[in-house]
């Protein structure tokens, strides 16, 4: 597949929306798009697990959590700055991954989907006793840690810059890998993982690398996202909810292409923000995207983008 | 798939874009009306604990309303109070008070339920600049974070189980005590000071563990207790686990002569616990009974006779804590003359006054700025009398309303 | 010692009605292949629907049950055609998924009807001691009960017409067709039967401990435990799997802290899953 132009277009029109917030200085649309912006990143690496390879990751949040834990931790007890933290985090996430990928990876279907469950409320767990992490009530940041951005209200600023660049970077990384010779052969595996294996794919080892790459950002967006709270504790940072939830976003949007994974997301966050401060519609909420995902399940498997690439054949080849 | 099934799909996502695009408008804040943002926990483990809390606001609002607002400068301003349930949970808390301060121009602020919910709100609450008056939030650690805007009207967690000790001293100077508490931010601070203060007044502890603060099946720490041949049980965390505890402690007819649970006893709720409430203690910030003479504001018997006819119930201490948040905001506002932040936390820091829920100082101090610093304490124990369980104040001994019922059956 | 014994009879009583929940999971997922991601809403339905016979009919909640397993059936059959009839033989994310949004729409109708607040149900039967230690009847007559449910049904599934339809479904679903068995139908039972069990179990589970509209999430999660110590698809598996993991949790208990029980079971879950994908008690490996 050649690069297509549309896509870094889109790209750039995507980035330059999120910037608005930063050029009208309007603080709550900014709280809107940064949590926009972590969906953006979570459902677009889940998608490398379950719309490129096939294997769904129902504990793709102990990713994010553990980037999280780990980011704040430097931060707190070594000093770090905060870019360099996440990145820490990040690339710790994807060597924790690796290893868990060569063990889980060995199952196929429903049992891997059981076993990344597992691993969320097994890791939840022993952090709830990790003693250097604050154990169940967590790890506070102390408000110094803002000063070296000048403040804590310009650190907000910053972090949500960050996290604009790393949701940028997800989709980019979407796109590249599905271009790739290494997409293609997660798509193999997809279609037919032991047929893919008599052609020549090294299964374990591109499932192991997919299953590695999808963490790194999550974990990325993790530290930056619980620096920005200030405290991070177990229940929050690995809330199965949000792992499933990243799914539905998934799915409304189109599992398999980049474009859809953040449509979904972007739209899931905008239904959720009208929805969170009412009791009663908070609840409404679980009933609506609990319908919506039953209906894009059973009538619409493609999502959004598998509707409008239905409808108009020739957008799939402007696209991706 | 069909036709008709794509559209009912198109539709709905479309909506969900549409209705993204109009939530985002803001309301506007009316002159001369003072709003005071808080999340309660409406719905979830804490919501028990949070009522309590939410009267004491509310009551206080609208008796200050009744009598023409809060005057500042010359002017009057209607107490208006913004408020969100965010279900006992973290996350839905900084979500929420970013929202109080963004849209509802919020001017101040109460804190959640809760020392973990507490210490979530304060970060926004110093990333904004806003006053937050906490109640219900007595882990000492979250005023330790450098937070200059933070005031806290609760005694501090490390306070709260010492009292009981004293009085179990009273009776049983070697007393072997187990030590089981919810693993959440503000047990285990009172958790730790306990277990210092257990060894320095010669007792043994015997068992020392937390627990789950979502925990409903207790067999498994109460068989240990036993095995371990505890004779007294301090401990607990919130109304959910320290109830359910309560229960399992009686169902499994452990072995205990003193039982001192943290928040769960002192709700009035705890009385439908029958037997297994009877002669448990608990820490209480404030007791119907006491007698302080306020500097201004209702006295106790004033205060409790009008919770009782707003709401039908006995007033528990976190509903005191609530209507004396209200009451100290209100009287640093009227003493700074305006309700600039920065003007009131000037006088905040000054605040050293009696009220009907005790005194009131905070510390000023960098390390600690607005953790409490004059308030204190008593012991409430469920009394049986005839059929009926009544609260008394069994410490201390000063303020007593019955002597301490020792051992429990 | 007594100490450790009793902590092991503790665990074994309730790990008989976590494996008794567990039945409800692995029948369904050993007749059609799917996991059924609706199984702690309908453990939390039990709960609620006990608690509702009790509080407000008056029924004591024992005889409660018998509602409580006939509406989960009816629950289960329409949920087996609004949401499980269409992915049944699709790949495993439209099964997970679709039950999973299934889950999503009980869980916050029931959270919009009973919050997210703790209930209880206030009944309490003299039990035994063992020294100092006690054991309530509510446990005792809990796990009596589990076992006795997990008897009936595999007598059910070896003995009569429809139980023995349902296994051949099970076993090859063309053949049994073949052969004049509505395979949907099957299907739809089984389901049903699923969900009646899961439903029971919450029922029993809410005579012991308190509980919410979210506990079935995490009784959810020891189902799962269970079905894989048990053997995914395996009934007799799943109650042995329950009393198993009993036995180690209460064997542990009194040698660490209750905080790192949870650590140790998903572990071994995980480990489990990875080592013996069809269970420690699978005679063969079929499928």
């Amino acid at each position: 597949m050649s690069p297509k132009k549309p896509f870094f277009w889109l790209l750039v029109a995507v980035i330059a929306v999120f910037l608005l917030p930063v050029v009208t200085r309007d603080v709550g649309l900014r709280e809107s798009l940064l949590l926009a912006a972590i969906y953006i990143i979570l459902a677009t690496n889940l998608n490398l697990m379950i719309g490129f390879t096939g294997y769904v990751n129902f504990g793709n949040i102990v990713f994010f959590g553990l980037g999280g834990y780990i980011g704040l931790y430097l931060v707190t007890a070594a000093g770090f700055p905060v870019a360099l933290a996440a990145t820490v985090a990040g690339l710790g996430v994807g060597a924790i991954a690796l290893v868990f990928g060569l063990g889980i990876l060995r199952l196929r279907g429903a049992y891997f989907a059981l076993a990344t469950i597992g691993i969320a409320e097994a890791v939840n767990a022993f952090v709830s006793n990790f003693g250097p992490w604050g154990g169940a009530t967590g790890l506070y940041l102390s408000f110094e840690a803002y000063r070296p951005l000048g403040g804590p209200r310009e650190a907000l600023w910053t972090v949500y810059l960050l996290l604009v660049a790393v949701m940028g970077l997800s989709l980019f990384l979407g796109y590249a890998v599905k271009t790739s010779r290494f997409g293609l052969g997660l798509f193999a595996i997809r279609e037919d993982e032991a047929a893919a294996a008599v052609l020549g794919v090294n299964t374990p080892l591109y499932k192991a690398a997919a299953y590695s790459l999808s963490g790194v950002l999550p974990a990325v967006a993790g530290a930056l996202f619980f620096f920005k709270q200030g405290v991070i504790q177990p229940d929050q940072a690995f809330d199965l909810t949000l792992s499933t939830e990243a799914i539905v976003m998934l799915m409304l949007g189109g599992q398999g292409t980049v474009t859809g994974a953040a449509l979904g997301a972007f739209l899931y966050e905008q239904f959720r923000g009208i929805l969170l401060t009412s009791p009663v519609f908070s609840s409404f909420q679980l009933v609506i995207a609990g319908a919506l995902l039953l209906v894009t399940v059973l009538f619409l498997p493609g999502g959004l983008m598998g509707w409008l690439y239905h409808r108009w054949p020739r957008l799939r080849r402007v696209l991706e | 798939m069909t036709k008709q099934h794509r559209w009912i799909i198109a539709g709905a996502m479309a909506t969900l874009g549409f209705a993204g695009l109009v939530a985002s408008g803001s309301s506007v804040a009316a002159a001369d009306v003072v709003t005071i943002g808080f999340t309660e926990s409406e719905t979830g483990a804490l919501n028990v604990d949070s009522i309590g809390q939410f009267n004491g606001f509310r009551l206080w609002r609208d008796q200050v309303n009744a009598a023409g607002g809060i005057t500042a400068g010359g002017k009057s301003y209607q107490v208006n109070l913004a408020f969100y349930d965010d279900q006992s949970k973290p996350d839905r808390v900084q979500q929420l008070y970013s929202r109080l301060i963004l849209q509802d121009n919020a001017d101040f602020l109460f804190s959640p339920y809760s020392s973990g919910l507490t210490a979530t709100a304060a970060i926004i609450s110093e990333q904004y600049g806003k006053i937050m008056i906490t109640t219900g939030a007595s882990e000492d650690k979250t005023y330790q974070l450098g937070n200059k805007y933070l005031y806290e009207m609760y005694t501090p967690a490390s306070a709260y189980l010492t009292g009981a000790l004293d009085a179990l001293k009273t009776v049983h100077p070697k007393a072997r005590v187990a030590l089981a508490y919810a693993d959440d931010a503000f047990a285990k601070a009172v958790a730790t000071a306990a277990r210092t203060y257990v060894q320095s007044i010669g007792m043994e502890l015997v068992f020392d563990e937390a627990y789950a603060p979502s925990t409903t099946d207790f067999g498994p720490l109460i068989n240990k207790m036993i095995s371990a041949k505890a004779d007294a049980l301090i401990g607990g965390g919130h109304y959910a686990d320290g109830a359910t505890l309560a229960r399992q402690v009686y169902d499994h007819k452990a072995p205990l002569d003193f039982i001192s649970l943290l928040v769960a006893p002192d709700s009035p709720k705890f009385a439908t616990l029958g037997e297994s409430a009877v002669n448990v203690t608990a820490p209480s910030q404030w007791a119907p009974q006491a007698t302080f003479k306020p500097d201004f504001g209702p006295d106790p018997k004033t205060f409790g006779d009008a919770y009782r006819k707003a709401y039908g119930i006995e007033p528990s201490y976190h509903a005191a804590g609530g209507y004396a948040a209200g009451l100290i905001l209100q009287h640093a506002i009227e003493q700074a003359g305006t309700i600039d932040p920065d003007k009131v936390a000037a006088r905040l820091d000054q605040t050293d006054v009696e009220t009907f829920y005790g005194h009131v100082r905070f510390f000023t101090d960098s390390s600690r700025h607005g953790l409490q610093a004059g308030h204190s304490m008593v012991i409430v124990q469920w009394q049986k009398k005839g059929d009926q369980l009544v609260k008394e104040v069994v410490w201390p001994r000063a303020g007593a309303t019955a002597p301490l019922a020792y051992p429990l059956h | 010692m007594l100490g450790v014994f009793a902590s092991m009879l503790d665990g074994v009583l309730v790990g008989a009605v976590y494996g008794l929940a567990a039945i409800g999971l692995t029948l369904i997922w050993g007749v059609m292949d799917v996991i059924n991601l609706t199984h702690g809403a309908m453990i939390t339905m039990g709960m609620f629907g006990l608690y509702l016979a009790f509080t407000e009919l008056g029924l004591n909640p024992y005889v409660a049950l018998l509602p409580v397993a006939g509406l989960g059936f009816a629950a289960g059959v329409v949920i087996y055609w609004l949401s499980v009839h269409r992915v049944v033989g699709r790949p495993p994310l439209m099964s997970l998924l679709s039950t999973f949004s299934v889950n999503l729409m009980v869980i916050g109708i029931g959270t919009i009807l009973w919050s997210t607040s703790p209930y209880n149900i206030d009944v309490s039967l003299p039990g035994f001691s063992l020294g100092e230690y006690t054991f309530t009847g509510n446990h005792l007559l809990a796990a009596a009960a589990a076992v006795l449910i997990a008897i009936a049904l595999s007598l059910f599934l070896a003995r009569t017409r429809s139980g023995k339809a349902i296994r051949a479904v099970a076993s090859n679903r063309r053949a049994a067709e073949l052969m004049g068995i509505p395979s949907s139908q099957v299907l739809a039972r089984a389901f049903g039967l699923g969900i009646a069990i899961a439903a029971v179990a919450g029922g029993l589970i809410a005579t012991l401990f308190p509980f919410t509209v979210l506990s079935g999430s995490d009784y959810q999660l020891k189902s799962f435990v269970v079905t894989v110590l048990g053997g995914l698809g395996n009934p007799t598996g799943a109650l042995a799997g329950g009393i198993l993991l009993g036995l180690i949790e209460g064997g542990v208990t009194p040698f660490i802290a209750v905080s790192w029980i949870p650590v140790i079971e998903f572990a071994l879950f995980v480990l489990i899953l990875i080592a013996f994908p069809n269970g420690l008690f699978a005679r063969r490996t079929h499928r």
